[in-house]
Formats: structure tokens, C-alpha cells, sequence
């Protein structure tokens, strides 16, 4: 028996896009949230996150580097047709990061910018992000409703990353800034209520593949369950804001992986919706096997210290300085 | 099509010339923090550990900063193989692809990750694990090292590589990996980044011996500093003429771009200064010194060394001619200072101003160096993107020259204002603090 390598890449490929979605998103929603807080809360906010950012980043390069290495067929075509907002992202992310280690050692009006730059980058990353999400699931369509639907799906991840800010800060601060973040909560919920639903009603408009794959009986029986799960998930969120450190930030990485699974069930096979499969875009078996075995060894590995990390650090932030 | 090729090559050079900036700090720095976290740890006395404590934390927070920079400039990176050349990975990506994830698995991860223990870590984890950290992101930034330089040493020297069914894949990894001009590129890279770190140290100290005379951890790290420079330079000049060996005898038409040197001919003339004129194929305003190029390259003083002539795919000349002088004035400017500080420091010797001036002078040598060395082999590739496989102009994407020129005018404008920041910020922490 000989394995399907293209579908273990696709599944290490969705996985790494996952983990980066949810790790750098809680550290975009925090950054999009920095201008709502004081400014002693603002540096507490940050170093909540210190320890993990440039980590958390690394899932992108290697989400992006997988498409790369994998789907060479689909890679170019994928950010070619993905230029500017791919552009507008890493410039958003050059910021923060910048901003980052920049504000800590600035004073005076260059911390204020360089916080500013903090927000503004993490604003604009999320935003473009959110575009490029939009872009991809219409297959690149062009046309103004196209467009306008990649705008609001732009607006609903900003929305969906501050739900994942706030619960991190739920579960990384105490006092007056815990109850600031619940509120914030609730509107990131709002947010995600609104994207999920647009993006669910979306897809199978726009693509004829998608909706044979959700609406034909009985399937339909079986996939509601992803839906429901989904409501359970939001109103576990909502009910335990309050109730619970670890529960809200759960639940709200519980509402990802469901999204992404959906997102996943309508696009599978397509690498490129309608028209390029994963088998078509794949790499020569000899490079998928390659790097698969060196994967196998050292995911393990990564796995484990990132683990190790999150409950080095985990709990209620201490100061941020080094 | 021409501008956008053009604008293409631009925007990714400009990129990957901000980019290599940070690493080529961070991947000597690292070390040198490891090794300060470990003399922290064996300090005896309790003075003794603060004083090392105390360096260190100075260093770190240099060294995070300039990661940071590398991470963000390397994500970019990892963006642009794809938006502006996906020609590249449609030929050579079942070569190219595995060695960058290679890259992000064995080295991305391990830095991003332990570096946060490093920072935030200190009084959480047992000081052996503590210095473990340090030296695990030193060792995750020379194994990021390994893998980009084989990749880039595999473009300019392919090797293991077989087309099977029309597609070009790797027929052997190893003979990849360890292609001909990766041992002496890989070691050339390293020793560049040990001495530009070593003089961003040397350098950052004497500004703060400056702004704060008698500093005693100042004073330490200035001489350690040129003590590193002073045996990597020699060791540098060693390495780099056997690299331009390397290169004669896989990519001879690179030296002879380098040399300026138009004729094949015995007894070749070293050309020390000329201006190169590329449609008459000469040299105006030459400065020679008879012979001296075949000395160097054959080791024989009437040695016939290969002209431009032979070459039907030939690099531009003038652009390597200069930067690779460039790269050499620079080297040995820096090997008389590191020497001659490191005797005006020797025994308990206090540094004069003019010595501090010098070294804080020379605090980004290393960039300039090793900026320009980078231009020499990635000029000298050129046509070629891979060598003799791809042509650089048949790897361009779709992308237009309005949506190049937009993202490129915003490069421009964020790297300028990131690099002052970063050089500002960074002499400021070396001057913090003075009394």
C-alpha cells in the first residue's frame, strides 16, 4: 500500500494554516485591542504575549512554505492572484513585529508612535488576511460582489481575531483589564456570529460544488451537526466569559477548528476551488517523501517544546521586561 | 514586460538585502550571548555574576531586537519566492521546495521557540536549562544557515539533480545538499556573520566607552570583540580565496566579471582600480599590477586565466568589479583595525578616543562587507537563476508593473524607516545608562 502523499501534505498544510490562524490571531486581536486599553493595561497586554509571537509566527512560514513545497502547481498561481493583499499583510506584520521590540526600548512620543504602529500593523495584517480568506474561497473570482464579499470576510476576521485577543487576555490577565476583555469579548462574538454565518452562505452561492456537497439528502443529516456544534461552541463562549480563565479562549479555538473544518469539507479536493485538485498542484513524489520523512522526526519535537513552552509561560502574564 | 522583470528583480533584491542584514548578526550574536549566559552561569562570586548579568542582558536585548527584524523581513521572504517568481518553483521547486521546509522544521521553530525561554525565562526555568535555551537558538541559527546556503549554493553550483518525465527532481539529496560550492560558501557566510557581530560588539562598546569612559563591562566586550575579529578576518581572506577557486572552476565567467578581465590570456594583469566599459569591452582609467591576477588564480605567474570573450552568458561587469573591491577594501580595513586594536588593547591597556572613534566607526563594517560579497555571487549568477537550468527573466510572475511599483514603493519607505529605527535604537542601548 503506498501512501496518498499530496493528502498528507494537504492535511499538514491545513494544519499548520490552522495553528497559525489561532496562535498569531489571539496575537492580532491583542495588537487591535492595544488602543482600547490604558496605558499601563496596554503593556501588560503586550508582554502577554511576549513569549510566543515570534513562534506563533512560524506557522505561517510554514503553512506558506507547505503550499510551496507541495503544491508548487498552485502555489504561484494562489499568490500571484493574491499579490496585493498578500503585500499589505507582511507589511502589517513588519510593523508589529518592528513595533514589538521597538516600543519596549522607546520613550516619550516614539513609544506612542511606535504603539500605534503596533495596532495599525496588527490591524492591517488581520484585515488583509481576512481579504486574501475571501479571495480564495470565490477562486480568485473578479467582479464587484466578489470583491465586496472579501471585504466583509476582511472585517470578520479583524472581528474573529479580537474574539481570540480577549480571551486570551481573559485567561492571561487579572482586574479591571479581565473585565475590559470580557466586553471585548462579546463584541468579537458579535463579529464571529456574522462571519461564519456570511462565509456559510457565501461559499455555496458562489460555487455550485459546494452547494451539491451540503444541501443533497441525506448528507445534509450528517452535516448539521457542524453548524450545531458550532452555536454550542459560541454560546459556550458567551456563557463562561465570566465564569471561567481557560474556558472562553477554548471555545473560542473550538469555533476555529470547526469553521476551518467546514471551510475544509466544501474546498476538498481543490487546492484551487473548481479548478486545480490537490493531486494536480502536487510536487514529484520524490520531495513530498523527502520532506515528509524529515517531518516526521522533528514535528514530534516541535509539537512537544511548543507545548512545553505554553505551560512554562501559561497562567496570568508577569512583567513583560528582559 | 522588460520594466516589470526589472522591477521584479528590484523588489526581490531589495528584500533579501534587508533581510540578510539580521541574520548575518544574529547568527554570530547568538553565539556570543550563549556564551555570556554561560560565564553567568559559572561565575563563583556574586559580583562577579552581576557584572556578566549585566553585559548580558545588554546584549540580549540587542539580539532580540535584531531577530525580530529577521523574522519579519523572513517572512516576507518566504512570500516573495512565490509572488515574484514562480517560474522558479514551477522548475527547481522538487529541489528548492524541500530544502526551505527543511529550513522552517529543523531551524525556524527552534529559534522562535527557545528564544522566548531565553527572554522570559530566566527566573522560571533551572539555570541549566536557561543557558541550554541560549545555546539552542545559537545552534537553530546556523542550522537555518546550513539549509539556505545549500539551497543558494545549489543555484549557482546544481548538482545531484535528474529531469525524469520532463520535471526536475533530486536524483541523490546529498550530492544537493553538499554541491560543489556549498562547503566553501556555507563557511564564508558563517565567518561573515562571526565578524560582523564581532565588530557590531566592538564597535557598540566603544560608543558607550565613549559616552562613559572607564565602563568596565564595556571595556570587556570592546576587547573581546576585536580579539574575535582579529582571528576570523585572517581566517576570512583564507576561506574567501579558496571560495574564488571554487568559483573559477565552476563558474569561471563570474571571476572574470569580477577581475574585469575581457581577454583570455597568460600572464594575466591584476586590475586594481579601472572604470569597466562594457561596450567597447575594455577597461578605461586601468591601475594594473602585471601578472598578479594569475599569481592569485593559477598560482603561477604566466597561468592563463579565461577571459569574458568565451563567455556567451556573461554577468554584467562593472556592478561585480566594484562591489567585489568593495567586499576586499573592506576586509582589509578591517583586519588592520581589528589588529591593530587588539595590540593598542593588549595587557590592561586603556583605549585612546581615536581608537573608541575608529571602532564605533566601524560598528556596521560587517554589513558592508558582507553586502557586497552577497552582490558579487548574486550578480555574478546572473543571467542565470539557476545555473544553467533557468534564466532569471523566464522565473518572473504575472504581477504588473503598477502592482509591482505600489508594493515596492511601500518597501522602500517601511525598510528605510526600520533601518534607522533599528540603528538608532540600538547605538541608544549600547549608550543607556552611561553615568
Amino acid at each position: 500500500m503506498s501512501l496518498d502523499l499530496p493528502l498528507v501534505f494537504a492535511v499538514l498544510m491545513g494544519a499548520s494554516i490552522l495553528a497559525y490562524v489561532v496562535l498569531d490571531g489571539y496575537d492580532l486581536g491583542v495588537g487591535m485591542l492595544l488602543p482600547a486599553a490604558e496605558r499601563d493595561e496596554q503593556d501588560r497586554m503586550v508582554a502577554s504575549i511576549g513569549p510566543f509571537w515570534d513562534a506563533n509566527g512560524t506557522w505561517l512560514v510554514l503553512g506558506v512554505g507547505l503550499l510551496l513545497v507541495a503544491f508548487p502547481g498552485a502555489h504561484g498561481e494562489v499568490l500571484g492572484a493574491l499579490y496585493l493583499p498578500v503585500a499589505a499583510m507582511l507589511v502589517g506584520l513588519m510593523l508589529r513585529g518592528a513595533a514589538f521590540e521597538l516600543r519596549i526600548k522607546a520613550e516619550g512620543w516614539h513609544r506612542e508612535l511606535w504603539n500605534w504602529l503596533f495596532w495599525a500593523g496588527s490591524f492591517l495584517a488581520a484585515f488583509a488576511q481576512g481579504l486574501m480568506l475571501g479571495r480564495y474561497i470565490t477562486g480568485f473570482d473578479s467582479g464587484a460582489g466578489y470583491w465586496l464579499f472579501a471585504l466583509v470576510t476582511g472585517a470578520a476576521l479583524c472581528g474573529g481575531y479580537v474574539l481570540l485577543g480577549a480571551t486570551w487576555l481573559i485567561y492571561r490577565v487579572e482586574g479591571a483589564l479581565r473585565d475590559k476583555a470580557v466586553a471585548w469579548a462579546r463584541w468579537g462574538l458579535l463579529w464571529v456570529a456574522l462571519g461564519v454565518a456570511l462565509v456559510s452562505l457565501g461559499t455555496p452561492l458562489v460555487s455550485e460544488t459546494v452547494r451539491e456537497k451540503w444541501f443533497s439528502v441525506p448528507r445534509i443529516f450528517f452535516l448539521a451537526a457542524l453548524p450545531a456544534a458550532t452555536v454550542a461552541a459560541w454560546c459556550f463562549v458567551w456563557f463562561n466569559l465570566r465564569r471561567s480563565d481557560t474556558r472562553p479562549f477554548l471555545g473560542a479555538v473550538a469555533i476555529y477548528v470547526l469553521a476551518f473544518a467546514g471551510l475544509a469539507y466544501s474546498l476538498f479536493p481543490y487546492v484551487i476551488i473548481d479548478r486545480m485538485t490537490i493531486w494536480q498542484a502536487a510536487a514529484h513524489d520524490s520531495a513530498l517523501k523527502f520532506v515528509l520523512a524529515g517531518a516526521a522526526v522533528v514535528l514530534p519535537f516541535i509539537v512537544g517544546y511548543t507545548l512545553y513552552v505554553y505551560r512554562l509561560f501559561g497562567g496570568k502574564a508577569k512583567d513583560g521586561a528582559y | 514586460m522588460e520594466d516589470a522583470l526589472l522591477l521584479a528583480r528590484v523588489q526581490f533584491g531589495l528584500n533579501i538585502a534587508f533581510h540578510i542584514l539580521f541574520p548575518t548578526i544574529t547568527i554570530g550574536l547568538a553565539w556570543l550571548i550563549a556564551w555570556l549566559r554561560l560565564r553567568v552561569e559559572r561565575a563563583r562570586q556574586e559580583d562577579e555574576r552581576r557584572a556578566w548579568l549585566e553585559t548580558y542582558r545588554v546584549w540580549l536585548k540587542v539580539f532580540a531586537l535584531t531577530f525580530a527584524m529577521g523574522v519579519v523581513s523572513g517572512i516576507t521572504m518566504s512570500f516573495q519566492f512565490g509572488t515574484n517568481w514562480p517560474g522558479y518553483m514551477n522548475k527547481v521547486g522538487n529541489v528548492a521546495g524541500p530544502l526551505l521546509a527543511y529550513e522552517v522544521l529543523t531551524a525556524f521553530f527552534l529559534e522562535a521557540t527557545f528564544l522566548g525561554v531565553l527572554l522570559f525565562g530566566m527566573d522560571r526555568v533551572p539555570g541549566r536549562l536557561h543557558v541550554a535555551s541560549a545555546f539552542i537558538v545559537a545552534f537553530g541559527t546556523t542550522v537555518s544557515a546550513f539549509w539556505i546556503l545549500a539551497l543558494n549554493s545549489w543555484m549557482q553550483t546544481p548538482a545531484g539533480h535528474v529531469v525524469v518525465d520532463g520535471v526536475l527532481i533530486a536524483g541523490d539529496w546529498l550530492q544537493v545538499i553538499f554541491n560543489p560550492s556549498f562547503p566553501y560558501r556555507l563557511a564564508h557566510m558563517l565567518l561573515a556573520s562571526g565578524i560582523t557581530a564581532a565588530f557590531l560588539v566592538a564597535g557598540l562598546s566603544a560608543w558607550r566607552l565613549l559616552r562613559a569612559p572607564g565602563d568596565a563591562a564595556a571595556l570587556k566586550t570592546l576587547r573581546l570583540g576585536a580579539h574575535v575579529a582579529a582571528v576570523l578576518v585572517p581566517l576570512q581572506i583564507f576561506v574567501g580565496d579558496l571560495h574564488g577557486l571554487n568559483t573559477l572552476e565552476h563558474q569561471p565567467a563570474k571571476i572574470a566579471a569580477m577581475e574585469a578581465l575581457w581577454k583570455t590570456q597568460k600572464g594575466a594583469a591584476l586590475t586594481l582600480f579601472a572604470i569597466p566599459n562594457e561596450a567597447e569591452k575594455r577597461n578605461d582609467f586601468a591601475i594594473e599590477v602585471p601578472k598578479a591576477l594569475s599569481l592569485i588564480l593559477v598560482h603561477d605567474l604566466n597561468g592563463e586565466v579565461r577571459g569574458l570573450e568565451e563567455f556567451k552568458d556573461r554577468p554584467p561587469v562593472a556592478p561585480l568589479f566594484f562591489a567585489f573591491r568593495i567586499m576586499v577594501g573592506m576586509g582589509v580595513l578591517m583586519l588592520a583595525l581589528a589588529w591593530f586594536g587588539t595590540w593598542r588593547l593588549r595587557g590592561n591597556r586603556q583605549p585612546k578616543p581615536y581608537l573608541l572613534w575608529a571602532f564605533a566607526a566601524f560598528s556596521f563594517s560587517g554589513w558592508v562587507a558582507t553586502l557586497a560579497g552577497w552582490m558579487v555571487t548574486e550578480i555574478g549568477r546572473q543571467p542565470w537563476l539557476v545555473t544553467g537550468i533557468l534564466r532569471t527573466k523566464d522565473a518572473a510572475g504575472a504581477a504588473s508593473g503598477a502592482e509591482l511599483g505600489a508594493s515596492l514603493t511601500a518597501y522602500v519607505l517601511i525598510y528605510a524607516a526600520l533601518l534607522l529605527a533599528y540603528m538608532v535604537v540600538i547605538t541608544h542601548l549600547a549608550g543607556k545608562g552611561a553615568k
